[in-house]
């Protein structure tokens, strides 16, 4: 017993450099991708938002060059990617706002439910990835 | 009575935490009206998305979301410096860049907005 004991790994005020080695509960993953979600919406979401925003309203003209903007390939991948951060920001946000109310904090339902944020989220993202880039 | 030392900082964190939340239950209402303010469009041209901001109810509940936004992104940011940026002084600045570029979006909002 000692000597299993031993030879796990003993991780104190994790550094993020030792993320990999670190196995996270499915709690954890949904905790850390709210937080890289998050970032990616206000490093890229913000002002990629903001610029469309202002070109779709602007003019005729703008709107044009806002259609030709989004149907350009990157901005399509910088959206698609805004898209699936903003749908797991705005889902696993959901969850914990149930959390905070004390809803499903026991350990079951809490893992239960963070998978079900993993599968909404992607869900949701190709719903609605199909219908603006016109896959159906 | 024993000592009343206070050991758990300056106590605006409490504030923060419920306006995030609060901010986050704004931004999910917002979204809802916005969704089915687009689905209600017969069209989506620019004379139909224009006409839709035009309107002050949009133009004011697009602006309190953006604030709602833009408070929300500055606790999560913070957070996350707080975190990871341990030296003092470049955290500050970082911090400071945040309030600035976020307050910026924010009058580019107001910009946008209010050039319909």
């Amino acid at each position: 017993m000692a000597g299993l004991a031993a030879k796990r790994p003993v991780y104190r005020n994790i550094h993020v450099t030792q993320i990999l080695g670190y196995r996270l509960p499915i709690a954890g993953i949904v905790s850390i991708l709210h937080r890289i979600s998050g970032s990616l919406l206000f490093l890229v979401g913000l002002p990629l938002i903001l610029w469309l925003f202002q070109e779709s309203l602007i003019s005729e003209l703008g709107f044009e060059r806002f259609r030709t903007a989004v149907a350009h390939p990157v901005v399509k991948v910088a959206l698609l990617a805004m898209l699936w951060a903003f749908c797991h920001h705005f889902v696993a946000g959901i969850r914990y706002l149930l959390l905070d109310n004390h809803v499903g904090l026991e350990k079951g339902s809490a893992a239960n439910s963070a998978k079900a944020v993993i599968v909404i989220s992607l869900a949701l993202t190709l719903v609605v990835a199909g219908s603006l880039f016109g896959l159906y | 009575m024993t000592s009343q030392r206070i050991v758990t900082g300056a106590h605006y964190g409490i504030g923060s935490w419920l306006l995030q939340r609060l901010s986050a239950v704004l931004m999910v209402i917002y979204t809802v009206i916005l969704i089915v303010a687009v689905l209600r469009l017969p069209e989506f041209n620019y004379g139909n998305w224009a006409t839709l901001f035009v309107h002050p109810f949009m133009k004011v509940s697009t602006l309190l979301a953006g604030a709602a936004l833009f408070y929300h992104a500055w606790v999560g940011v913070r957070d996350i410096f707080m975190d990871y940026i341990k030296p003092t002084g470049v955290r500050l600045t970082l911090q400071a860049g945040t309030v600035l570029l976020l307050a910026g979006y924010g009058c580019w909002l107001v910009i946008i907005l209010w050039s319909l």
